[in-house]
Formats: structure tokens, sequence, C-alpha cells
């Protein structure tokens, strides 16, 4: 045997190999990674183990930053690592990521008794959805105002992509506040309709009643304003919808009128 | 192939990455900076502020557009959606540039969210080639590709990395960015000359240059390990490197990078200032030949 069959190839490290020692510090570091020296990598390895998590936590930590301060920092930490290595990003858009952590925290035993998590999770991604969704044109006031009351009741309304509404068992929205602003009220138990509307650019979450969000729910799935109405008073006879319709027209979130047809 | 382009399109000034805590500042009074660089990731949301903030500034400034996430160095197809979103994104800014990294971040349908490292050989090359010109056909026009910063070598490696990046820009057209940073960190970390690699490097397909901070470190036997981190301000060796770069290379646009625990506009600013010296140094000298 030659000198030169006996030198060996060098090993190959694919991106497969890397990825899953990458992701479980519990395994070996590839043979093939090398130092200046020719050594194996060692430790230098751990430099990519690190930044992925980092990086990943961090995105975590800026999506649910109300997640974060009901958590501590520390213990935010903990869950990321979890998180990451089991739902690791499925795009390069890291304004998405993080939409399976709502769930996975439901199913964290032991965080069984903060069981608002999930939802005030879901409130997180709900006005980041709403932060980066699309642009679009409101109506002004007068526009309705200048209807006939029959037009009115008649007409259908589209809304812009922001606008979103969600249902909790929990006070997510107070939760939410409580975190977020200086003077928020202590949360009180019971749950919570949310309306999120983006009026400018930074997007805002409002409890609605049972009977308003009976309606916007019913103009969000095609019924006109009157029938929206009817459905509403069936929840609560004296429903109003002055409130909620002022409530959307702040929040920018009508963005057509179709009258009849 | 794209039609020939200048690989040169962005002002051969400072630049800084732009954070949108310094919007304000920025639009009220730039100097000494004269362009913006962007994250593509950043803004391939719908609308809202990032999109309306992004607007506003291509009114005022040359936008460079610096993709973190096509995995040019995977193993793994390009992905359809990610060069589709890049295709609008570029089609709808027309910036003055677009960059992305020698790296990979993506595998078997997961993104890693980090610049990770490939073996410089025969093969890696078809594919990184590959993928550039199916990058340079989706988006009509050529790219520039950076060096990465690196904590570690391949056995398997058969190509320098000045050389297998003059390669790739010699088969694909496209132009090269580099990091001045990421060649004092990689230098440091595997113990070769920075000034060599610059000798090496093809400066004459550099479209840009990128400038930043870094964490240090050791390695298992106590020899330092440098980490790209984007955190801090600029080290003198790096500023040194890049008077050695642009007495060899001439002006080109400069762009400080501070990605992680952003300082305030005046300190950032005050990073570009620096960079503005040292381009105004370079005028105000006769040029030197190149050594060989």
């Amino acid at each position: 045997m030659s000198i030169t069959e006996l030198k060996p190839v060098p090993f190959q490290v694919d991106q497969a190999a890397f990825t899953r020692a990458m992701m479980d510090a519990g395994q070996a570091v590839p043979a093939g990674l090398i130092d200046q020296d020719a050594a194996p990598a060692g430790r230098r390895f751990a430099v990519y183990r690190n930044n992925v998590a980092v990086s990943l936590t961090e995105a975590l930590h800026s999506g649910f930053p109300v997640i974060t301060k009901l958590l501590g920092k520390a213990n935010m930490d903990g869950l990321a690592g979890l998180f990451l290595r089991a739902h690791p990003p499925s795009s390069p858009l890291m304004m998405h990521y993080g939409a399976a952590f709502p769930a996975f925290l439901d199913g964290m035993s032991q965080l069984s008794h903060l069981g608002y998590l999930g939802d005030v999770a879901r409130l997180e991604l709900a006005l980041r959805h709403a932060y980066h969704a699309a642009d679009a044109d409101p109506i002004a006031a007068e526009v309705l105002a200048a209807q006939s009351e029959d037009d009115l009741l008649a007409a259908r309304l589209h809304f812009a992509p922001a606008m979103q509404i969600l249902r909790s068992d929990w006070p997510v929205q107070s939760i939410w506040r409580f975190n977020t602003e200086d003077a928020a009220p202590k949360p009180k138990g019971g749950a919570e309709i949310v309306l999120i509307t983006r009026p400018d650019f930074d997007p805002i979450p409002q409890v609605l009643s049972p009977s308003e969000a009976a309606w916007i729910e019913a103009l969000i799935q095609g019924a006109s304003i009157g029938e929206a109405l009817d459905s509403a008073r069936r929840k609560t006879a004296t429903f109003d919808l002055s409130a909620p319709l002022t409530l959307l027209l702040q929040g920018g979130a009508i963005i057509g009128l179709e009258s009849k047809g | 192939m794209p039609a020939p382009a200048p690989l040169e399109t962005l002002p051969n000034a400072p630049g800084v990455g732009y954070k949108p805590q310094h919007f304000s500042e920025i639009m009220a009074d730039a100097d000494p900076v004269q362009w913006l660089e962007i994250h593509a990731e950043n803004y391939m949301g719908d609308g809202g502020r990032p999109l309306a903030q992004l607007r506003h500034l291509a009114e005022e400034f040359a936008v460079s557009v610096h993709g973190v996430g096509l995995s040019i160095g995977g193993e793994v197809p390009l992905d359809k959606d990610h060069l589709a979103r890049l295709k609008h994104l570029v089609s709808w800014l027309n910036p003055a540039s677009f960059s992305e990294h020698l790296a990979w971040s993506t595998h078997d349908g997961h993104f890693y969210n980090d610049l990770l490292p490939l073996p410089y050989t025969k093969a890696t090359l078809t594919r990184v080639c590959d993928h550039i010109d199916q990058l340079q056909e989706t988006i009509a026009r050529p790219m520039l590709l950076e060096n990465p910063s690196s904590y570690l070598a391949f056995a398997e490696s058969s190509w320098s990395e000045p050389e297998f990046l003059a390669e790739i820009s010699q088969r694909t057209g496209c132009g090269l960015l580099l990091d001045v940073n990421n060649v004092f960190v990689s230098a440091t970390n595997l113990d070769f000359s920075p000034q060599g690699y610059i000798d090496a490097f093809a400066l004459e397909k550099t479209g840009e240059i990128h400038l930043g901070g870094h964490d240090e470190d050791a390695d298992d036997h106590g020899h330092p390990l440098l980490i790209d981190s984007h955190g801090r301000a600029v080290v003198d060796p790096v500023w040194a490197l890049l008077d050695y770069t642009l007495e060899r290379s001439g002006p080109k646009p400069v762009l400080i990078e501070w990605d992680n625990d952003v300082p305030d506009w005046p300190t950032l600013a005050a990073e570009a200032e620096r960079a503005a010296f040292a381009l105004s140094s370079l005028t105000a000298k006769p040029s030197r030949p190149v050594i060989a």
C-alpha cells in the first residue's frame, strides 16, 4: 500500500449532521469541523449553538413582551429554549415566528396555574399580525352619515385587514393593559372579547360586550348592518350600534360601504 | 445571465444599518450618513409602519437591501416563496444594491436565523453559483455576496475563501461585499493574516464594505475566539484594516452595522463620521500603488 492510499479522506459534514448537532448540545460536534491547527473544533461549534438559541429566544421575547413580563426573563428564556427546539421557524420571516407558541403554553403542565397565558400570547400574536397587515384607506364617518336610515341598514361593510376579534375565557385585554400601561386598572376575572384595530400604525385592543361582538361578527360574515343589528338584539334587546360603530370608525376599521344588493 | 449593470451603485460614502428607533433623527439630519441598509426580511410584511418608513427613507436616501434569510449556501433548493418575496421587494423599492451572504440558514424546512458555514469545495462552488444564478435571474440584477465570519474550518475545504469568492464572482457575474470586521474575526480565530486576505480578495469586484463590532471569547485551548456580534463599536484594528483595504480598493460605500444593543443616533453617527474620515483621508493622499 502506498502512502497516498493511506492518507485519510477528510470527513465531510453535511448540513443535516451540522443541524442535528447544533440543535442538540448532547450530540458530539461533527468530525470534520476543525480549528486552525486541524484539531477538532470543540467549543468553537458552540458559537453556532448559542447564536441560534439566542437569536430565536430574542425573537420570542420581542414577539411576546407581555408573556415575557408575566413569566420573568429567566423563565421565558427557559421556555423559549424548549419551544425553539420543538418548533424551529419554518420561514425566514421572523415577524411570523411563534404562531405555535400559544398552544405550546397551553400544553405546559407546569404553567397550568396560569391558564390565561395561551390567550395572552394569542392576543400578542394578533397585535403583531395587525402591525404588519396590509394598509387600507378607511372611510370617513360622513360617508355613513350621508346615508338614509333605510340605506344604512341595507348596507354591508368591508373591514381593514388589520381588524380582528379574539374571544377568551380570560380577561386578556385587561391583563395586556395592566402589563403595558402605567395607570391601567388591575384585571378582574371573567371572559373578554377583544376587538383589534389599527387606526394608524399601532394596533389597539379594546373590549367588546357580547352583543357588540355579535354585531361586528355578523358584519364580518357578510350580513347587512340591519341583519347584524337583529343578531345583536337577540343577545341584548336594547343593543345600540352607535358605540361599536364609533370604535370601528375611530379604529379606521371600515374601508368600504356596499350599498344594497 | 442578468443584464450587466454596475456593481457600485451606492455612493462612496458612509452608510448605516437602519434601525427604526433612529427614524426621526435620520429624517431630520443624517449627516454624515448618505445611505442606508435594511434587512430584506424585516420589510416583507403586507403593510404598516415598517413599509411606510421605508417609503419615506427611500425618497431621501440610497437604500441597500441586505438579505439575511435566503440560505444561498444551503444543500436544499432555494425557497421559491422567499425568492418571490425578494423579487417583489426589489421591484417595489428599486434599491441601489442587493446583497446576501456566503452562508446557509435553512435545512429540512426549518430556518435557523443564523449565518451557518459551508466548506469550500467543487461541489459547494457549483451549488452556490447555481443559487446565485437563480437569484440574479429572479431579481433581474446582479447581487453582492458577503464573506462570512468563521469560528471553525472544514477539513474537506479545498479552496481559500478569497479564491472561492472570486471564482463565484467570475462564474456568476455577482459582485462582492467585503466585511472587514468578518475578515478580522476569521483571521484571529483561524490564525491567518487579515492583510493577506485583503491582498487576495477581488477588490475590483467589491461594491460595498461592511464594518461592525465583535465580542471576545476563547476556545478550549485558550486561543482567542472572536464572535461577530454587531453589538458594539468597531475596534481600532478593524479601522486600520479598513484603511489598508481602501488604500488598495479606492473609495467604496462603507457601512456601519450595529444590530444588537443598538446605540443612540449620535453614537452611531460618530462611527459613520469615522468612516467618512477614512474615506476623506484617502482622497487627500496620493493613491499608493497596489503591492502585488
